[in-house]
């Protein structure tokens, strides 16, 4: 006999949410980020920072007390408070905070843009070459293992080097050496998705390439690639700033963190307080943007 | 609108066979597999010589231990994978030749349906969405794809205002596995092939989900290909059952017929390893002994041999043939001793 | 618990075990106040589906859980308080008094060693022998385990094993310093049908001759009767039924133990639906008050959303935490009478 326990159809339907499924709140995935995001107080606080350095850049001239060019011979290395310069002045007696400020400007963009090019490159070309056979995925590949071999900090020398210095070929160099990285990173996301069921059940309903990558691959492979590029950001100004240092990037007199440092360091027994001081807007921007990429990869780990 | 209970006859706008023609044969399918590091030449035997006919309107069900390629088969059925060689005739029409079938047109007509897992759907589209995508992508406006969505997540049990915004983690696996069927359907396919559709869900869940897929080949006129390791689900569902060994077929036959009395020893060891729910009747020595082979190099001759308990000398000369099937009623099973000419010592008896 | 068995104390006694783990957004009750025991030489299955705590009581038992998890109830195993256990203790606790066999060798293992390496690394720690002697008694429970040509497999990395002979070994390597307690998280599900009868079978042969305790986890009814002195049923982290398995699996007490038959495909007429329990399982973040069970229960009555039921004994032997277990053991028998 199969007659089963009177537990049978009841009038329970199959969908019904008594079981306790979340009807009232439907999140998606970035409302899931941001909510984590809402509660991580360490991500929040170093995000304000970052947000103030960008503030201070975007505004600078409305914010900076002097010129960041207005040089005074007799005001040379001037320390701390004095005559109403609060952070002093640098060896040609130009206003330091207001040098800082508007250095702020070269350093962010010096920091961003490289990223954002490289990730619009790197992205495309990986994305291709995960999706894409066999060929054209190690003819990408490999291209970007012959720029990989060489560590970042040279290539980035050698590039400036070679087109000489100034701000946009510091910003082309930069973004040759994070292409090869961007690239590599969204071309590992592209071929883990790319073997899921769900491209193969689109595959099976009549899709394109076209349409899958589109649809259900670049959703996916954002996650990944946001993730590594917002943590290049900092390594971005860093090297920007090794680049200025070394002379191959911008070029005095403009205000840059880098350059600041680099011209600064003769003065370091006469002023060490000032010497240090853009070493210090590099490190803290730097740090609160690793930080605050580290909480967006936390929060973007979740697990779906 | 009668959705009766009762069989009727086979219709479908698309249909240009008649109902004798069976919807899908397939003939000598192979397809292997480069192995790296396994030795020079090494091929994994995943597809090798298949051959079968799965009628319309019916459900035949594929068993087989892992590494039998009853995976590989399915999607070598859909061109997902191609087949190194043989033909796939669809509806009377051979796919990928010129005056045939395309494999897009194959794709709209055939679908498949996946086992439930974390990458069976999209993570970040909403269910509805996944649904309406087959639809959209064949031509259909969003509008209409959405409004086709809508109604398959009804037909599948799943309320759409309720379900239809959830991303996947939103729901237990066995809404999942609806929202899979759903997809499937949308595109509006003559038959559907189920690789292990039920296999990961609870006891529980999976009798729903198989009440529902009855349901609605009753009421979609759908022709089924159900593959699973399960024995018992198998016999439940499916009217033919088609047992794979290592790539190849070892016995075709109805469903009653099969599991009432197989003829091939490795289906008979297949029915003899299924537990019952009753503790006075445990199975005291296993039906037979070892592993299944490795699918790379497999055994010559008959694959079975080295864990078959009648095997012989001609066992491992020569590879049985699967023999010829007629009709729905043929039960085949390619073993030496179902042929009475075969010089096994136990030949005809089976 | 036991109405009609000798007062012996038993093996294993679990009071009460409770397992959570918090996370910023959400508590999972995991298990939720598990009571059971076990007698040497005793085989209980744990059955349950997915999400009824099976697997996270069978580690807790072991100590295997994450530190984030808050257990908490009374475990105790041969006289030890196992939940107490630190240090040295423990670890000779874990291997040597209780072992494990997980469900997937080929991840349980590790791939960079030889089985061999594994058993006389177990063998040596636990029983301080030599290197010689700790390899001949290696290759003496591969042959207890039915390894064909052990001397040449002993020296075999887990790869190049199939799925049943690294199932063997692992079981091999858990039964290397004898213990008390044997701990089975569905060591047959990831097997080929052909192969899991064999292991079910040897693992019935070993627990026999060697008289360890046993618990093996379980989705899988089939399973349970194959091998099973006695079953608890889990269900949203709780026992819900527990007894002889003759007679759950002939007379289920609990309204889900005989949904449970009821709906597992076996022998039911083609032609016909199969009884499915509706709804699915509740989500462990937000118990519905009352028996867990009740919503998706067709016997449940008003009384079932008060509070979980308490348990009571219908016959020697048997529990069941239902208000209505009386009229559950009156249904007609679910499966095949």
């Amino acid at each position: 006999m199969n007659k089963p326990v009177a537990l049978a159809v009841a009038e329970i339907p199959a969908d019904s949410d008594f079981d306790g499924a979340p009807a009232t709140k439907v999140r998606g995935y970035w409302q899931s980020v941001g909510y984590r995001l809402r509660h991580d107080w360490v991500t929040l606080g170093f995000g304000v920072i970052v947000l103030l350095i960008v503030l201070a850049a975007v505004f600078a001239p409305l914010i900076a007390p002097f010129s960041p060019y207005a040089q005074s011979i007799i005001g040379r290395l001037k320390p701390f408070g004095w005559r109403g310069h609060p952070w002093g002045t640098d060896e040609l007696g130009r206003d330091m905070m207001s040098r800082l400020i508007y250095g702020g400007r070269i350093s962010l963009m010096m920091g961003l843009v490289p990223v954002v090019i490289a990730t619009m490159i790197g992205g495309t070309l990986g994305v291709i070459g995960g999706f894409a056979g066999k060929v054209a995925n190690t003819a990408i590949m490999r291209t970007m293992d012959v720029f990989y071999a060489f560590p970042s900090i040279l290539l980035a020398v050698a590039i400036s080097g070679a087109m000489g210095g100034g701000i946009v070929n510091g910003i082309i160099s930069l973004s040759l050496v994070f292409t090869p990285a961007m690239c590599r990173v969204a071309e590992t996301a592209t071929a883990q998705v790319k073997n899921l069921d769900y491209i193969e059940a689109a595959r099976a309903s009549g899709a394109g390439t076209l349409t899958i990558i589109r649809h259900h691959v670049l959703g996916n492979v954002l996650g990944p690639v946001f993730i590594y590029a917002s943590s290049l950001v900092s390594v971005s100004i860093l090297l920007a700033s090794g680049l200025s240092f070394l002379g191959l990037g911008v070029q005095p007199p403009e205000p840059d963190w880098g350059l600041m440092l680099s011209t600064l360091r003769q003065s370091l027994y006469v002023d060490p307080l000032g010497c240090a001081l853009p070493g210090i807007a590099i490190f803290i921007t730097s740090i609160c943007f690793n930080l605050v990429s580290d909480g967006i990869r936390a929060a973007m780990d979740v697990r779906i | 609108m009668s959705a009766t209970v009762q069989a009727k006859p086979y219709v479908d706008g698309r249909d240009r066979g008649g109902a004798a023609q069976p919807m899908l044969i397939a003939k000598e399918l192979q397809r292997h597999f480069k192995v790296k590091g396994a030795g020079k030449g090494a091929v994994v035997r995943a597809v090798d010589g298949v051959s079968f006919t799965l009628f319309k309107g019916e459900t035949l069900g594929v068993v087989g231990e892992s590494g039998c390629g009853k995976s590989t088969l399915a999607r070598v059925l859909l061109h997902l994978v191609l087949p190194d060689s043989g033909d796939l005739v669809f509806d009377g029409d051979t796919v990928g030749e010129t005056r045939g079938i395309s494999v897009a047109d194959l794709r709209r007509q055939v679908q498949m349906v996946f086992q439930d897992s974390y990458s069976s759907l999209n993570p970040r589209m909403p269910v509805q969405d996944s649904v309406a995508f087959g639809p959209m992508v064949n031509g259909k406006s969003k509008a209409e794809s959405r409004r086709i969505a809508q109604d398959i997540l009804v037909k599948v049990g799943l309320r759409p205002d309720l379900f239809g915004p959830r991303y996947p983690h939103e729901l237990s696996g066995g809404q999942k596995q609806r929202v899979n069927i759903a997809r499937a359907l949308a595109v509006g396919p003559r038959m559907v092939i189920l690789d292990e559709a039920v296999s990961a869900l609870d006891k529980s869940v999976e009798a729903q989900v198989l009440n529902l897929l009855r349901e609605l080949k009753r009421t979609l006129n759908l022709t089924y290909l159900f593959i699973s390791h399960d024995l018992n689900v198998v016999r439940y569902i499916s009217d033919r059952v088609l047992v794979m060994y290592l790539g190849q077929v070892v016995e075709l036959g109805p469903a009653a017929d099969v599991f009432a009395k197989a003829r091939h020893p490795y289906t008979q060891a297949l029915l003899g390893s299924r537990l019952s729910m009753d503790s006075s009747k445990r199975i005291e020595s296993p039906p037979i002994v070892g592993d299944p082979p490795s699918p790379i190099n497999p055994p010559s001759g008959c694959r079975f041999r080295t864990r078959c308990p009648h095997a012989e000398a001609v066992c491992e000369a020569e590879m049985p043939t699967l023999g010829q099937w007629e009709d729905r009623s043929s039960h085949v099973a390619a073993c030496h001793m179902t042929n009475a000419q075969s010089g096994h010592s136990l030949a005809g008896t089976a | 618990m036991d109405g009609g068995m000798v007062a012996a104390a038993p093996l294993l006694e679990v009071e009460d075990l409770s397992v959570q783990f918090v996370t910023r957004e959400a508590t999972v009750n995991a298990v939720s106040g598990a009571t059971f025991n076990l007698k040497a030489g005793e085989v209980l299955c744990l059955l349950g589906e997915s999400g009824s705590g099976k697997s996270v009581t069978l580690r807790a038992l072991m100590r295997l859980l994450p530190g984030r998890a808050r257990v908490k109830g009374r475990v105790n195993v041969a006289g030890q308080d196992a939940l107490a256990l630190k240090g040295r203790a423990l670890q000779s606790f874990r291997g040597g008094t209780v072992a494990m066999v997980f469900q997937e060798p080929m991840t349980a293992l590790d791939p960079v060693y030889t089985i061999g390496q594994h058993l006389t690394e177990m063998i040596r720690r636990h029983k301080g022998v030599g290197r010689a002697e700790a390899r001949a008694q290696a290759i003496e429970l591969l042959n207890l385990v039915k390894i064909p040509s052990a001397e040449r497999r002993i020296d075999a990395y887990p790869h190049e094993l199939s799925g049943g002979l690294r199932q063997r070994a692992m079981i091999a390597i858990a039964l290397s310093c004898g213990p008390k307690l044997l701990l089975a998280d569905e060591p047959t599900t990831a097997l080929d049908a052909t192969v899991q009868i064999q292991v079910l079978i040897l693992l019935r042969r070993l627990q026999q001759e060697l008289g360890m305790g046993t618990i093996f986890v379980t989705h899988d009814l089939g399973v349970a009767a194959e091998i099973a002195d006695r079953v608890a049923v889990m269900y949203a982290g709780r026992v819900i039924e527990e007894g002889p398995v003759a007679d759950v699996l002939r007379r289920p007490a609990h309204p889900y133990t005989a949904g449970l038959m009821a709906s597992t495909v076996h022998d039911q007429a083609p032609d016909q639906d199969i009884a499915a329990i509706p709804g699915s399982p509740p989500d462990l973040r937000r118990l519905p008050p009352g028996c867990s069970f009740a919503p998706r229960c067709s016997l449940a009555m008003p009384a079932c959303r008060q509070g979980f039921p308490e348990p009571v004994f219908p016959a020697p032997g048997r529990m069941a935490r239902c208000l209505r277990v009386a009229d559950v053991l009156q249904q007609p028998v679910g499966v095949h009478a």
